[in-house]
């Protein structure tokens, strides 16, 4: 075993991690696999394929993920209802439990909260889904700079990461999305959604850049890295065949829960009225809007939750399956 | 050693300025007039708005504010609020509240997730495995104001099983439900954490001889495995406290305990950059060292990691 | 013509935290009383936030530190529980011949909580310590009526944003208030108001001790304040309470029977909520909407939750300065198709009623203010908006979302929607701060929720601060100079009568033109723990008269 090196830090493993700056809003980290994602090339491709289509659990979670994107893409395939009109006339039937008409039953402007569960998944995946990726990349991209290079550029990159994690996350979001979202813009249902993505990614990313920043140390030093150099590899060959794969596995764990996180956090800022907001539905607005009326109709937040952790599982799920797949010590 | 934690020691002092430089021009650019508000649904005097601007310089560009506030600081002055209260008095006072609920919830979070994690990862796609994942997920997907509340209404208020708020000098365990509340965001990190750590470590070559050997499951488990994967979740829950002290304005707020959190936000809303550095600057400075404690720890811990 | 209008908490339950006549209780009975030694030396806590400042008359204009002010001082006149006319307190007479000079004869042997008299010089420098521009305090145009106020508070010539300051005052006391002798002290205004008087119990108007003057930073000797009133000052912990007790020299009517009282001061009304039903807590001002939906608090408080009216009213607001709200007709249509009552049952679960006046329901001399645009027709409303030629583009009503308003208003917009066919939606400003900048700055581009408690009981409170050209609160810029007319002529009666019937007349020019519209006015949820007489009402200000708690 090599001098574990480093300048600053620690060797081998992941330190730290995540999580919650200031509001309500975890962070966790990086990347989130897609469906799409399980296809890159890596080489060990051919291999996972076939490691994974053995698999009950990637199926049973691909397929969900399958349903949600169903769902997001074309909402209407699932309910005939609207999600921002009302059952019924005016709000004669608000705050109903469910029923056949409504299988979910209604909020207190009388909407139909199964419509609305179905339309939200666009939002809520959308936002969580790239939030988690941008967040991923943003903070891998670093940290394997910082891991890589080391020296005053490790220093450098590693204090700024300190500096942005100091940002309380209440703060950073009302800034970001009041600054380049100013009230009366015409607000543009996109626009927003893509501003609580920069301001997620923003401020969550050095907790990703920790980890793979950590990895990435521990990997540098290990033997086939050190061939790979000794046979002249460059380090664009050693940073994208070698050190990516071997240290994508702690950043995986995180990410697929980061995307739980962050559908929570897109709640609290909707809470906070910075984030999204009707005509917009999203699972976080339903939850935020839900909180006053626990007592009387615990179903309006009981759904868009289930529907939440459901979403959620699917991708831990995934993200294990991909995981395990890659990982040839688990062959 | 020694010459490693004095370099780690001196890299605070940028960070230090570095992050009341963002914070500060942070506050200044959140919108809205700090006195707008102040005079309920009608405008405050012109007499008034002037005489606060110019006390608390308001009128100077960020960076000159910038400085005032620094040249103040270095001399152990944190200023006031436009309220007119000490600022030191204020994080004097919600600290040691915000440290101990923090405090609750890392032991919390570390009981709950590395016992869940430690189990699932010996027994890993079981029906325990799942139901664990399955029950953190759901906490972590329930937003801190949704959960605080109903807990505090159920245990508090129906079956009186807990006090609903926390008293000011209340005894730690009172603390007990508000952490719960508060790991309950990190808690399915900490469990995936250990369970993967563990899932890892089990297949390693020491575990494999130490079994060969012939050594019983117990000591294999007890000794070799588990201090060979607790150290990553031990990093992760060192760094977690600086985190949990950040985000804990929403349970503090549930539970009416008197911590940073209500400060830092009532201080966000109205633009007082001086309150909102002031305690977040003690935030971070927490939160690197024991950064630090952590990195040493881990030394400690592990004797393959020397530093230079 | 200012009054108040303190601000309510940040994030604390909509505008309801004000001004309160309670109507509740009723007759006091022999059953409801309660037990007189338990309560001479009995103790209660009730709910409060954190003042913003110190405490301090001249500086606070939020309910938080609003509250304990008025517990601890004693005004000229009080404004008695269950609404009416006011009644005199400190106040020996308040006398007039033209309703422009007034001359105050206050009552001999009040004395503050240090031990000094209430003398008439307490009140003439306090009310020339507020209005001062140099002292830069908070309630300062609450003076401005009086003669000479210009002289001691002096304007920005170029606006708050300009570069010049506002010139140096060339003195510091009014003209319009001098000290007769030790009891007795004038008042000239700048011109003929019967009004004023009213004001007079709001808390800028309270008097000041010597100390309060002789102290070198006041903001130190506001964290000790000294007042005049039934209670005095004990301790105050911030964030976590605030401790008062009996002052046994108070030689008023309204004397507390309790012995001490300690305002806990909570973050969230959920959190006194969850002790108030556990009996930990004595009283709470507003029960909290999570509860107030479905009426659980009814089966939580059982006998111990009341109800009482109070001087409350939810409006949407027009920024007529904006050409698109400029059509009356437009205003007119938005305004008949809004479904009040669903709103009232549906949204607020009844705790608020459909608006059917331009005043509060019951406020004195508010008998003509009748809303005609104030129901929900949807025939007249679609008809109003042809006449108006209809609406270009995308209405957006706007709120604040630090306080719970954002279902009551999608709900009007909803309506609105429906109604009329065209777009519109609600959207949320993060904070009031925001909010506020935003309507002072007249830069509103949309309808916004709006919020009216009255500072005093009576219907020029509700006409003109809000629809007079130029007045504190007319933010929307709404401008008729017959209403303005009218308006003077009403002031400048001495006669009530006389003045009530301009006042009307104004007001049915208001309701033709729908500058705002009413939405709903509110009642106010307390709650009270086992350990008090349910004999307890709620004063004027909304909180708890502490005069009236007994305990059993």
């Amino acid at each position: 075993m090599s001098d574990p090196t480093s300048r600053s830090l620690v060797t081998t493993q992941p330190p730290e991690h995540p999580d919650v700056v200031a509001g309500a809003a975890p962070l966790g980290t990086s990347t989130g696999l897609s469906p799409g994602q399980k296809d890159k090339p890596r080489g060990l491709l051919g291999d996972a394929w076939y490691d994974l289509r053995r698999k009950p659990l990637f199926w049973i979670s691909a397929s969900f993920i399958m349903l949600f994107v169903l769902m997001a893409a074309f909402p209407f395939i699932f309910t005939s209802h609207s999600p921002t009109d009302p059952v019924g006339t005016g709000l004669s039937r608000s705050l109903e439990g469910p029923s056949g008409d409504a299988w979910f039953g209604t909020d207190i402007q009388a909407r139909d909260i199964f419509a609305r569960v179905i339309y939200g998944a666009r939002a809520s995946i959308i936002v969580a889904v790239s939030a988690t990726i941008g967040t991923v990349l943003l903070g891998a991209t670093v940290g394997v700079l910082a891991g890589f290079w080391g020296g005053w550029v490790d220093a450098l990159l590693s204090r700024l990461a300190d500096v942005f994690f100091g940002i309380p996350f209440v703060l950073g979001a009302i800034v970001i999305l009041f600054t380049f979202n100013p009230k009366g813009a015409g607000s543009n249902e996109w626009k927003i959604m893509g501003l609580v993505i920069v301001a997620l990614c923003l401020l969550t990313w050095p907790v990703a850049m920790r980890i793979m920043r950590s990895s990435v140390l521990a990997a540098k030093q290990a033997d086939y890295v050190v061939a790979a150099r000794a046979l002249g590899a460059s380090n664009a060959r050693i940073i994208f065949k070698h050190l990516i794969p071997n240290c994508l596995a702690p950043v995986l764990v995180y990410s697929t829960i980061l995307i739980g996180a962050y559908i929570g956090a897109e709640a609290t800022l909707s809470f906070l009225g910075v984030g999204l907001q009707s005509p917009v539905v999203s699972w976080g607005v339903m939850i935020s809007d839900s909180q006053q009326y626990i007592r009387v109709r615990p179903n309006w937040l009981l759904f868009p939750s289930a529907f939440l952790v459901v979403a959620v599982l699917s991708f831990v799920m995934l993200g294990e399956a991909v995981r395990e797949a890659l990982d040839p010590k688990l062959r | 050693m020694g010459r490693y934690v004095l370099r780690r020691l001196l890299q605070l002092i940028p960070v230090f300025f570095g992050a009341t430089l963002l914070i500060y021009a942070l506050v200044w650019a959140v919108p809205g007039d700090p006195f707008a508000g102040k005079c309920g649904e009608r405008a405050c005097p012109d007499s008034y708005v002037q005489f606060m601007t110019e006390k608390y310089h308001l009128d100077d560009p960020w960076p000159v504010q910038y400085v005032y506030y620094m040249g103040h600081l270095l001399t152990g002055d944190f200023g006031q609020t436009f309220g007119g209260r000490e600022i030191s008095e204020i994080i004097a006072q919600a600290y040691p509240n915000t440290l101990k609920l923090a405090l609750m919830g890392l032991l919390i979070e570390g009981v709950i997730g590395l016992t869940a994690g430690i189990l699932t990862g010996l027994r890993r796609n079981g029906f325990l495995d799942n139901l664990v994942l399955v029950s953190t997920l759901f906490l972590l997907a329930i937003p801190t104001f949704v959960s605080g509340f109903l807990l505090q209404f159920v245990l508090g208020t129906q079956f009186r099983i807990i006090d609903p708020t926390v008293a000011e000098g209340a005894p730690f365990w009172d603390y007990l439900v508000p952490g719960f509340v508060l790991a309950s965001i990190s808690m399915a990190y900490v469990a995936r954490l250990t369970r993967t750590s563990i899932a890892e470590n089990s297949r390693s070559d020491y575990v494999r001889t130490a079994v060969a050997k012939g050594l019983p499951q117990r000591r294999v488990v007890g000794v070799h495995l588990l201090r060979n994967s607790l150290i990553p979740v031990i990093t992760f829950l060192g760094t977690d406290l600086g985190s949990l002290m950040g985000g804990a304005i929403v349970t503090e707020g549930i539970f009416s305990i008197n911590g940073i959190g209500r400060e830092v936000y009532r201080a966000i809303v109205t633009k007082e950059s001086a309150t909102v550095v002031g305690i977040v600057v003690v935030l971070v400075m927490v939160y690197l060292l024991m950064n630090l404690l952590v990195d040493l720890l881990y030394a400690a811990l592990d004797p393959r990691i020397r530093y230079e | 013509m200012r009054v108040s209008k303190r601000a309510s908490a940040v994030a604390a339950i909509a505008a309801v935290a004000l001004v309160a006549a309670g109507c509740g209780g009723g007759d006091d009975t022999e059953e409801n009383s309660g037990n007189a030694d338990k309560t001479a030396n009995g103790a209660i806590t009730i709910d409060g936030t954190q003042p913003a400042n110190p405490l301090l008359p001249s500086a606070t204009s939020e309910t938080g530190g609003g509250d304990v002010l008025d517990f601890m001082w004693t005004g000229l006149i009080n404004y008695p529980a269950g609404g009416g006319d006011p009644v005199n307190a400190v106040a020996e007479d308040i006398g007039t011949t033209d309703a422009q000079t007034y001359t105050v004869k206050i009552k001999k042997g009040i004395k503050f909580h240090d031990g000094t008299e209430v003398k008439a010089k307490n009140f003439v420098d306090a009310w020339n310590f507020t209005a001062y521009s140099e002292n830069g305090q908070q309630q300062a145009s609450f003076f401005s009526d009086i003669d000479g106020y210009e002289a001691v508070h002096t304007e920005d010539p170029d606006g708050e944003e300009g570069p010049q300051k506002a010139p140096k005052p060339t003195t510091d006391k009014m003209s319009g208030l001098a000290v007769v002798d030790d009891y007795t002290f004038t008042v000239k205004l700048a011109a003929p108001n019967s009004i004023f008087p009213v004001k007079l119990g709001y808390s800028a108007y309270f008097p000041m001790p010597d100390s309060f003057f002789a102290a070198a930073d006041k903001n130190e000797w506001g964290k000790k304040p000294v007042g005049n009133g039934p209670v005095k000052f004990v301790s105050w912990t911030d964030n976590v309470e605030i401790k008062l007790t009996r002052f046994d020299d108070y030689t008023l009517d309204d004397k507390v029977k309790i012995k001490d009282v300690t305002v806990k001061l909570y973050q969230e009304d959920t959190a006194a909520y969850a002790e108030l039903v556990a009996n930990q807590l004595d009283f709470q001002q507003q029960v909290p909407s999570s509860s107030l939906a479905g009426e659980k608090w009814k089966a939580d408080l059982g006998a111990r939750g009341l109800t009482v009216d109070i001087p409350v009213m939810q409006i949407i607001a027009f920024p007529i300065y904006d050409k698109r709200y400029q059509n009356k007709d437009l205003r007119r249509a938005v305004s008949l198709s809004i479904n009040r009552e669903e709103i009232a049952s549906k949204i607020f679960f009844n705790t608020r009623k459909p608006a059917t006046s331009w005043a509060a329901p019951g406020t004195p001399g508010a008998t003509g203010f009748d809303c005609t645009t104030c129901k929900y027709d949807p025939e007249a409303a679609k008809a109003a908006l042809q006449a108006a030629g209809g609406f270009e583009g995308e209405m957006v009503i706007y709120y604040n979302a630090d306080a719970s308003h954002k279902d009551w208003v999608e709900a009007a917009a909803n309506s609105v929607a429906t109604t009329l066919g065209i777009k519109v939606r609600a959207e949320g400003m993060p904070t009031f701060a925001v909010f506020r900048q935003n309507i002072d700055g007249k830069k509103m581009t949309g309808p916004y929720r709006a919020g009216w408690q009255a500072d005093y009981p009576n219907g020029e409170n509700w006409l003109g601060p809000l629809y007079v050209t130029g007045a504190s609160s007319n933010d929307g810029s709404y401008s008729n100079p017959q209403v303005d007319a009218l308006y003077q002529e009403g002031s400048r009666l001495a006669d009530e009568k006389a003045a009530e019937a301009k006042f009307a007349e104004a007001i049915k020019i208001v309701d033709a033109e729908v500058p705002s519209i009413p939405i709903v006015s509110v009642t106010q949820q307390s709650g009270i723990s086992n350990r008090i007489a349910p004999s307890v009402k709620t004063n004027w200000v909304g909180s708890i008269d502490l005069s009236t708690v007994e305990l059993v």
